[in-house]
């Protein structure tokens, strides 16, 4: 709960869009994925979707770039090879220092 | 088509006399909507609003974006004032109050789990900026110009002038991390849990510097002042950073479970 009033409302100023923004898009309860919450059956992705298109550059001069790491927005693609990535770099290191065999 | 329904927050239930007046997006009265021992807040979205595509162009206009971002915020913080409250993310519309009582009902245990694990706390938003010495930089000064004749020379001078620039920059800036990340450990140490934000750019916002720093503290809503504070003489007593405390503000960033948040 909170008992005392707004700092920021006490000094008179409203809080800082970009600190509102960060918090109303990217915080808060997260409730698409085992239920579908639509937007009028529209997913809250594709809101998300659009506003990355429409708003970039203005979005990310605000700071905002959640979507770059939202797991849902991400092609699965890129994170496939990641994976794959980091896979072979161990086997790198593991060849380097000598503690892997190479098979076949 | 028939009125769909904006959740701003899912919450314990309230006197509905102090959500009197409360005003949601686009300046309909807030109702709630309730299941056993929880209540969802929630306005009426307009019919011309609810279709789907005015709202999402609404979305995508700036002025617009921060118009019911604000609204959405400030229907949150009223009702967090009053009760544990779970501030859900802009934009979560339903069909219907129908639709918001299923989700009640479906997520109920997970609603009460959130809302126990946050009743009584609130977060603190610190962010911490670095001031660069030649803040105004980029073009020399009158004085800092070489007279020297010669275009290489003036050429040298120049680039020595930009490394020297960089160089001071890099160090405010490696400065400016060191003491973020003692002022961290300081501030975490008082609160229940923490979040690291990515820092924010200032181009669009008057912001004291340049952000190196961005977290969300929770704490007991009874310690927020003092976490506030010590924060402020953290930022006072280092001469290299500004600090800039905001909130308190609805648990926003505590609300997904570190084991398994759900996107």
């Amino acid at each position: 709960m909170m008992e005392q009033g707004l700092w920021h409302e006490r000094q008179g100023a409203s809080p800082n869009l970009a600190d509102i923004l960060e918090r109303v898009l990217d915080k808060g309860l997260i409730i698409a994925g085992d239920i579908k919450i639509n937007l009028l059956d529209i997913e809250l992705l594709t809101i998300k979707l659009r506003l990355l298109v429409a708003s970039v550059d203005k979005a990310k001069a605000m700071g905002i770039d959640w979507w770059e790491h939202d797991p849902a927005l991400s092609h699965p693609r890129p994170r496939q090879l990641a994976a794959e990535n980091a896979r072979l770099r161990k086997q790198v290191k593991a060849l380097e220092t000598g503690t892997l065999k190479v098979r076949r | 088509m028939s009125a769909a329904s904006y959740t701003y927050a899912v919450a314990r239930p309230f006197d509905p006399t102090r959500a009197a007046g409360l005003v949601g997006v686009d300046g309909a009265a807030i109702h709630l909507v309730r299941h056993q021992d929880l209540v969802a807040v929630v306005s009426p979205l307009a019919p011309a609003d609810a279709d789907e595509t005015a709202l999402r162009a609404r979305l995508e206009t700036l002025a617009e974006l921060e118009a019911i971002a604000r609204t959405h915020h400030r229907v949150v913080a009223a009702v967090a004032a009053c009760t544990p409250t779970l501030p859900f993310r802009l934009a979560t519309v339903h069909r219907s109050d129908d639709r918001v009582a299923q989700l009640l009902r479906r997520e109920y245990r997970r609603f009460r789990e959130t809302l126990d694990r946050l009743a009584g706390s609130v977060e603190v938003g610190v962010k911490i900026y670095v001031q660069h010495a030649d803040a105004s930089a980029g073009a020399m000064s009158v004085a800092e110009r070489p007279r020297g004749s010669g275009s290489a020379r003036v050429g040298r001078d120049y680039l020595r002038y930009r490394r020297e620039q960089r160089d001071r920059r890099q160090h405010a800036w490696r400065r400016a991390t060191a003491a973020a990340e003692q002022m961290d450990a300081v501030l975490a140490g008082l609160a229940i849990d923490r979040r690291q934000h990515r820092t924010q750019s200032a181009e669009l916002f008057a912001a004291p510097g340049e952000n190196v720093f961005n977290a969300a503290y929770l704490v007991d809503a009874g310690h927020a002042e003092e976490l506030a504070a010590r924060a402020r003489r953290l930022g006072a007593e280092n001469p290299h950073v500004t600090i800039e405390v905001t909130g308190p503000w609805p648990p926003y960033s505590f609300t997904g479970s570190e084991h398994g948040e759900r996107t």
